[in-house]
């Protein structure tokens, strides 16, 4: 009996490796191995045409601290506020609806709410150019109304809005699994309690949901400045808005400074990585309690 | 005194009838069971007293006022979950302060009261503790205290038995006892278990597919059920059906069995006895009112479950003994009963 436990054990590790080992190997290739080149190219200089030249160089670092890029972060970082802020304002009431609909209109609304997904994304943002030019259905609206036209397509507030439209189902979907696993009960007993409605929800049910909408602020946070939507910004903000994503495809394409594209990226990886540092904490610590 | 006072009251879930016309009055200061197996309507009852469900008709009033206007949040009514519904994200003590801060009451008070009912429960040293951090039964004692600080007019207990193991069991049930004596606050507890509603309650009502069944005291339940659910459902009982006569039960294929002298003679009627009024004796010519050969005999200790067979009758009868049980297995018996040890129980043709 005894004999024969390592064997199995072995077996286990095994079997574990096996399905594991593609995944894993499919990783390692190309997650790490570019990963890894993008973290070599930092500390080298940039090659006349592209490419790196091996000496090393501390100063694309340096340069990340100039007040041009500084300024570029912060708008992106603004930006990438206030779309999280919306998204979480309209994204909550939406997920808190879909979580107590019926289990079939579930699907339905679920469905809808993932549906854009399907489309092209390109031609989605393009959909918004149509929208908000100055010709566009919105501003013949407000035309009628009397109150254009506006300047809409061009501005700030159009990549916001694309950027919204983009990615609140990352909000979305995050603030729906956390309020649906939430017990009735717990809203029952707060009633029980002497609770109204209103009171229900700030004492009850959003403290509980917490961990989903830390999910979701974080997706769309880190999404907008970093996988950087640079087609939003340039087709909706008619490129006169530079974020993140768009100077780092600038240095490499544009630019050719691979190496300090690279720092700009790895900078975006950076807060990525201690966003969902923060955010896993924040949700064990809340998972303990619920 | 009656405090609640639940008239006509039915309830349609679809095509289910969880609650039909059912009409119960609960007294003030008492302690008040719903008993009936899974889907009798008991929960229904119980959500439509908390106002979480509201009946299709009938009324529902409390101390004489309507019930069923008030929203849940703003009645005198606290339930003690079946699941609990501790809030996972607040302490003991925030848990049990919740429902005194929504009355806007002085910090003072609340923190003396909750102080006060956390020692009542024992549970003063855990006051800082998450739900997490208790056992099953201290949770529930958080549950009930949470409830009770309110000092309800009604407090309704959802199985609260159920979920603890035997020894916690019997001490939450003294436990439970108690605090009704001491606070004086009317219980109404929803169980499938008789022997929880047996052993809390002053009065039970027994449900059974939407409808009232029966509504007596324990004793009276047991000793005297009135139909035939309710003879079948409390305790085990020996079920003979048959004729009723001036003697007795008349049974196809068993003779006249004793049974007490009912209103409905003439009329089919069901025999009810327990297996503790059931004698055991030697046969002997003509004695005893069935003969039964021994099929198995168990010993649990205070008392002894002797099954048997009885010619002519399709189920096991069972008998109980004080002590050990004095027959064997295989043995031929005489099995006797008072007439007035039986139940007898009209049935409806």
């Amino acid at each position: 009996m005894t004999a024969r436990q390592p064997v199995r054990v072995l077996g286990k590790a095994s079997g574990r490796l096996a399905t594991m080992g593609p995944g894993f190997g499919f990783l390692t290739v190309f997650l790490l191995v570019p990963l890894a080149l993008v973290l070599s190219y930092t500390v080298f200089r940039r090659g006349r045409f592209g490419g790196v030249v091996h000496e090393p160089t501390g100063e694309n670092f340096a340069r990340l601290a100039d007040p041009l890029y500084l300024e570029v972060v912060a708008g992106s970082v603004k930006l990438a506020a206030i779309t999280t802020l919306l998204a979480l304002l309209l994204g909550y009431p939406t997920a808190y609806l879909i979580a107590r609909l019926p289990a079939r209109w579930k699907v339905i609304a679920l469905v809808a709410v993932v549906l854009p997904f399907w489309t092209n994304f390109l031609i989605r943002t393009y959909a918004w150019i149509v929208l908000l030019n100055s010709e566009g259905p919105v501003n013949s609206g407000l035309k009628a109304l009397g109150l254009g036209p506006v300047e809409l397509l061009y501005t700030d507030g159009a990549i916001v809005a694309g950027l919204l439209y983009a990615y609140l189902p990352l909000m979305i979907l995050p603030l729906y699994s956390a309020v649906e696993r939430l017990d009735p009960e717990l809203r029952e007993a707060s009633a029980n309690l002497g609770a109204r409605p209103a009171r229900t929800f700030w004492s009850v049910t959003l403290p509980l949901s917490l961990p989903g909408v830390l999910t979701g602020c974080v997706f769309v946070f880190v999404f907008v400045p970093s996988l950087g939507n640079f087609v939003i910004p340039e087709l909706l903000g008619g490129g006169r808005r530079i974020m993140v994503g768009n100077l780092i495809r600038d240095q490499f394409l544009k630019a050719r400074d691979w190496p300090f594209g690279s720092v700009l990226a790895l900078a975006v990886v950076a807060v990525l990585v201690l966003l969902l540092f923060a955010q896993a904490w924040a949700a064990r610590r809340a998972g303990r309690g619920a | 005194m009656t405090l609640i006072s639940i008239d006509g009251v039915s309830r349609r879930f679809g095509e289910v009838t969880a609650l039909d016309s059912v009409s119960l009055d609960i007294r003030q200061g008492e302690f008040f069971a719903l008993l009936g197996p899974s889907g009798c309507g008991k929960t229904t009852l119980l959500r439509i007293l908390a106002g979480f469900e509201q009946p299709d008709i009938g009324s529902v009033r409390l101390d004489g006022a309507d019930l069923l206007a008030i929203p849940a949040h703003r009645r005198p009514v606290n339930l003690m979950f079946q699941s609990y519904a501790l809030f996972p994200h607040m302490s003991v003590e925030k848990n049990v302060a919740y429902g005194l801060e929504r009355e806007r009451l002085p910090r003072a008070e609340i923190r003396e009261r909750v102080a006060a009912v956390l020692e009542t429960v024992g549970l003063a040293a855990q006051a800082r503790r998450r739900p997490h951090e208790l056992s099953g039964g201290q949770r529930q004692r958080v549950a009930l205290a949470r409830a009770v600080v309110k000092r309800p007019r009604l407090l309704l207990l959802d199985e609260p038995l159920s979920a603890l193991d035997k020894k916690v069991r019997s001490e939450m049930q003294l436990e439970l006892k108690r605090l009704q004596h001491e606070v004086g606050i009317t219980f109404v507890v929803v169980t499938h278990d008789q022997e929880e509603a047996m052993s809390l309650a002053d009065r039970i009502a027994v449900l059974n597919g939407g409808r009232v069944e029966q509504v007596d005291t324990p004793v009276d339940l047991y000793e005297r059920p009135r139909t035939p659910f309710v003879a079948g459902f409390i305790g085990a009982s020996n079920l003979f059906t048959g004729r009723a006569t001036g003697k007795g039960l008349d049974v196809d294929g068993l003779g006249v069995l004793p049974a007490p002298a009912g209103p409905v003679e003439g009329g089919t009627a069901m025999l009810a006895v327990r297996p503790e009024r059931i004698r055991l004796g030697p046969v002997t010519d003509g004695r005893g009112a069935l003969r039964g050969r021994v099929v198995d005999v168990s010993f649990y200790g205070g008392v002894s479950h002797v099954a048997l067979s009885v010619a002519g009758h399709d189920r096991t009868v069972l008998a109980a003994t004080q002590g050990r049980a004095r027959v064997e297995a295989g043995a031929e018996v005489a099995l006797s009963w008072d007439a007035d040890d039986g139940a007898l129980v009209p049935l409806t043709p």
